[in-house]
């Protein structure tokens, strides 16, 4: 599988390549996110003192990039690689830099630079210092040292790598327009391209999310996703003072992340105002912080280690 | 004399926050070497994207010794008071003290040498303290250290330190200290991608030269010169000329520690969009600079610097940019394109559900605001009403469209491009983007009297809206950049020679503040100025901020602020003295000129005779007037005029009052202060040879009231005792 030929290609030789650095292949989230940072595997395992080391593909959806598959470049549903080390390594830019080199991104070719770029994600209470990894003037990473994630410090801190696969892919196949990657590899009638797989559904989805779009259930939802996150978390708590657990933070943390697209999807709407825009940012915020506090009272975060604060 | 090396390497620093890293660096280091007595002769600090580098020439090898005398008891005071002593001076016994007397006799005092220690010590002890309290503007944690609290924190990750010391002739030592995990050494690297081994440095020049080996020019300046000299001479090959931008040079510098400087292209049916659109986007996205042909209009060519000298001489990092262009040209095309589809005015009624701020309502009531008060200075300052209006309509309609989402820094100008592609006024277009001028003491001042109207009716409407709801500036904090607004308005007013009461201007009697929460925010996130509200607005302070900013003004272009404080404390004082609001000194231009004749009335003779003439009477008052508790503001009687000096000053201080006040009436300011300078021969004679302090009462007052008549017609022109001098 050629990273250059194929967008699978590219994808696989990632995960490979991950994966003799030892980090946990993971799949996809199965809820709508964002962005890969929503995923569990990021977000929570983020927090707390215990190691971790993960990858995977993450498919996004930003419900206000639809173009109905008309611009080469912008999706409501693309692909993005997550690259989650914990602590993070003091190699982790020759890791990168490793990693563009094996999908054939040579840097004694290509300019390759670091540009200072800091994130944030106000919905997630997280916020970062790193950089968006230029190629040849192309944004097609970001990198980030966490430091702050659903309002807690992290400590350790991580190193995240989200790859734009679909931008990575273009760029090593010199395609200008997404709808033309070759996704499988192969060549005439067996050729699958990207527009083969997913032309339909941004038409369809652009036609949903900007037009159709059932606004009063979603804003019912909303309310029902964001009522589900707090009684789950209220329910979870077990025990008291040092042996203080959180017995069900996964299936709280699953309603905040559909809280997070059902917003998404409203905004993309048009029927949030800019001031009522940043209070359900907010409300999201406060289900992301308490998530990420029940989740320090867990064995994943370390709690059976270090006795919970 | 030894000289100091110092590296910290890191992963990529923030172009924007190099410079001021390196001149930190270098303030902090020689600032603690100086107070530990380690006095130097040069020093100088390089920052490239990824190490910031000091060097301090001329050091001495060793602190100078130090002699301490610590005073303690009398002889022979008690035992506990010795001992206490003792311990304090670190003293064995009190064998060791020296006995001083003084008045009061004999007494301890305690000697300490105090060796000073080799200088590599100290900056072994200095350097981690500045790394670990240096001030970057955001700072971050990392790896495994980062799970202890206290951790180091850094720009961003940092991998090593160099710190050698020595005198030139031999090897230097390595200053050897340990902070946050690293410890230093005298080996660094060179250019990521071009070099490939970590080296030994000995000292700067070594270090600089080694540094150009391996592929680093660790000077941003010659960085900075590399680019332009090179970007210059690509584009001239080619026919073209660069349009230089200082500070993209500054940010492209910082990304690179080998400059390479190539040339690329992109459509020419691109350069349809207008040429700051395709700036900006080369610009802020893509880090490039533009290039002009030789008559000036932009050519399809674009200049990026890289980073690494490429083995196939830059073909793909050309071909790469260039196809990152094209996309991001294809998009503000796009925007372009598609703003223009829509006309300006019917973009108006999305601002009923923008915010301008919770207390001052939407930006279609700020918009309305504007309106009205452009079109009520319209035929103040010689624009057309109709034409005004409509400007003010639409000077901001261009917020909403694509490309100013994209790129805000265009705001304005692109409100003149569609307006113009709308069909509308030269002078309506050029209002949308002339009425945010002057944004900056650089920036030009509109001339065209339609882009005078709504420039001052924004600013205007900017300054009243924050008094009224009181958030003025605060020492260095000016959120709203309403100093900017007021220096906007002065210099609107004085650079156009225009006439204007402010007073009248900045919200006279009503209040236009009535505002109802805007559509479909919740009333909670609302605080609006209501009608039933306090007009709680005090428009002499904010005339006074004027006053403030206009004496900035003033005092940069050389004019003393004394004689602002004379010209505005005129109607300070008529107010006081209940002669009502008109005296207030509120139209600029008036202000101006009166402090311009007044500067050159106080550069003559007369001029200066006559301040100190008036000085003196106001002093004599004062102390006076404060014995007798009285004042003498009643016209003096010409029948006890005693002495002729008298009579002569009596008769010329009536004229000279009449002929001011008629001179300052039709705007002569020169010809009052000359009317003034008439006064002069009568008040030196008067102040010759008449004593003012009489032993007769009635002529006494009467001679005080005289005194009182000088002040009063000065102040036909200003108020001579806020004058200096």
């Amino acid at each position: 599988m050629d990273p250059a030929r194929s967008f699978q290609g590219l994808i696989l030789t990632l995960q490979r390549f991950w994966a003799r650095h030892g980090c946990v292949i993971l799949q996809p989230y199965d809820m709508e996110v964002g962005a890969g940072t929503f995923h569990p595997a990021t977000t929570l395992r983020s927090l707390g003192s215990r190691p971790w080391n993960a990858a995977y593909v993450q498919p996004s959806r930003r419900p206000k990039d639809g173009r109905y598959g008309e611009n080469p470049n912008r999706l409501q549903h693309y692909y993005q690689y997550q690259v989650i080390l914990k602590p993070s390594p003091p190699d982790l830019q020759d890791l990168y830099l490793q990693s563009l080199y094996a999908i054939g991104i040579d840097p004694k070719v290509h300019d390759i630079r670091f540009v200072e770029d800091d994130w944030e994600s106000p919905t997630l209470g997280a916020w970062g210092l790193g950089w968006e990894c230029w190629c040849d003037g192309m944004e097609v990473s970001q990198f980030t040292y966490f430091q702050q994630v659903a309002g807690i410090e992290c400590s350790p801190v991580s190193g995240e790598l989200t790859y734009g696969l679909e931008r990575l892919a273009m760029y090593v196949q010199g395609v200008d327009r997404v709808y033309d990657l070759n996704f499988n590899g192969r060549e005439g009638a067996e050729k699958v391209t990207y527009g083969d797989v997913f032309l339909q559904a941004e038409q369809e989805y652009s036609r949903h999310n900007f037009e159709h779009a059932d606004t009063a259930m979603l804003f019912e939802q909303f309310r029902m996703a964001e009522a589900a996150c707090q009684k789950y978390l209220a329910a979870g708590w077990s025990g008291e003072g040092d042996t203080r657990r959180h017995l069900m933070v996964l299936p709280a943390y699953d309603q905040c992340i559909k809280a997070s697209h059902v917003f998404n999807l409203l905004d993309a709407r048009g029927v949030i105002s800019v001031t009522e825009r940043q209070s359900y940012i907010l409300r999201v915020r406060e289900l992301a912080k308490a998530c990420g506090e029940a989740w320090l009272a867990t064995d994943g975060a370390g709690a059976s280690a270090v006795p919970a604060a | 004399m030894p000289d100091l090396l110092l590296e910290i390497f890191s992963e990529e620093i923030p172009a924007r926050m190099q410079a001021k890293a390196a001149d930190d660096l270098k303030a902090m280091v020689t600032n603690r070497l100086v107070e530990a007595g380690l006095v130097y002769e040069g020093a100088q600090a390089l920052v490239t994207p990824r190490r910031l580098a000091l060097t301090v020439a001329g050091l001495p090898a060793r602190q100078p010794d130090v002699k301490e005398e610590r005073k303690g008891p009398k002889v022979g005071a008690p035992e506990q008071a010795i001992a206490g002593f003792l311990r304090a001076a670190g003293l064995a016994s009190i064998d060791q003290a020296k006995v001083q007397a003084d008045k009061k006799g004999d007494f301890y005092v305690a000697v300490t040498e105090k060796a000073g220690r080799p200088a590599i010590e100290v900056i072994a002890e200095i350097v981690p303290e500045v790394i670990r309290a240096f001030p970057w503007p955001k700072s971050m944690r990392w790896g495994a250290a980062s799970a202890k609290p206290g951790s180091l924190t850094w720009v961003r990750p940092l991998h090593s330190i160099v710190a050698t010391f020595g005198p030139e002739t031999e090897e230097p030592e390595i200053v050897r200290f340990e902070v946050g995990g690293v410890t230093s050494g005298n080996t660094t690297r060179g250019h990521r991608f071009l070099s490939s081994e970590p080296f030994a440095v000995k000292r700067f020049e070594d270090y600089v030269a080694k540094l150009e080996k391996a592929k680093v020019v660790a000077d941003p300046a010659r960085r900075r010169e590399i680019i332009l000299t090179d970007a210059k001479n690509l584009a001239f090959a080619q026919g073209f000329e660069l349009v230089e931008d200082a500070g993209l040079l500054a940010e492209v510098a910082g990304l690179v520690e080998w400059p390479v400087v190539l040339m690329g292209s992109f459509e020419d049916e691109f350069l349809a969009i207008p040429p700051e659109v395709i700036r900006t986007t080369i610009r802020a996205n893509q880090k490039c600079f533009v290039v002009a042909s030789r008559d000036g209009r932009l050519a399809n060519r674009f200049v990026l610097v890289s980073n690494i000298e490429a083995s196939d001489g830059g073909k793909a990092i050309v071909a790469g940019n260039e196809r990152v262009i094209r996309a991001r040209l294809s998009d503000a095309k796009f925007f372009y394109e598609t703003d223009l589809k829509t006309k300006l005015e019917d973009r108006l009624p999305k601002f009923e559900q923008i915010v301008f701020h919770e207390k001052l309502g939407t930006q279609a009531e700020r918009i309305a605001r504007i309106e009205r008060l452009a079109v009520e200075l319209a035929p103040l300052v010689g624009a057309d009403v109709e034409k005004t209006r409509r400007a003010a309509q639409l000077c901001k309609a261009d917020l909403l469209t694509e490309v100013v989402g994209e790129f805000p820094e265009l705001q304005g100008l692109m409100g003149k491009y569609y307006a113009l592609a709308q069909g509308e006024d030269a002078s309506v277009a050029a209002a949308c983007e002339d009425h945010y001028k002057p944004a900056g003491a650089g920036d030009r001042v509109p001339t065209d009297p339609v882009s005078i109207a709504v420039a001052l009716a924004d600013k205007i409407d900017t300054l009243v809206g924050f008094w009224a709801i009181d958030e003025k500036p605060t020492g260095s904090k000016d959120p709203y950049a309403l100093r900017r607004a007021a220096l906007g308005v002065i210099r609107i007013v004085l650079e156009n020679g225009l006439r204007l009461r402010l007073l009248n201007c900045i919200g006279a009697g009503q209040n236009p503040f009535v505002i109802q929460p805007p559509k479909g925010v919740p009333d909670t996130l609302m605080q609006p100025f209501t009608a039933s509200d306090k007009w709680a607005f005090d428009r002499l302070d904010l005339l006074s901020f004027f006053a403030d900013r206009l004496k900035v003004q003033l005092r940069e272009q050389g004019a003393r602020h004394d004689l602002v404080d004379a010209v505005f404390a005129l109607g300070n004082s008529s107010a006081e003295g209940g002669s009502g609001a008109e005296n207030l000194q509120d139209d600029l231009l008036l202000i101006v000129r009166r402090v311009e004749a007044l500067g050159a009335f106080l550069g003559t003779d007369d001029g200066r005779n006559l301040l100190a003439g008036v000085k003196r009477a106001a002093n004599i008052l004062r102390i006076e007037e404060k014995k007798d508790g009285a004042s003498y503001t009643a016209a003096p009687k010409a029948a006890l005029f005693a002495q002729d000096e008298e009579k002569a000053l009596g008769a010329a201080v009536a004229i000279a009052k009449a002929d001011a006040e008629k001179a300052v009436a039709a705007e002569d300011f020169a010809g009052a202060m000359a009317a003034m300078a008439k006064l002069r021969p009568a008040v030196d004679a008067f102040f010759d040879k008449v004593t003012v302090n009489a032993d007769d009462k009635a002529l006494r007052a009467n001679r005080l009231a005289l005194l009182n008549q000088i002040r009063e017609a000065t102040r036909a022109v200003a108020d001579f005792s806020q004058i200096q001098g």
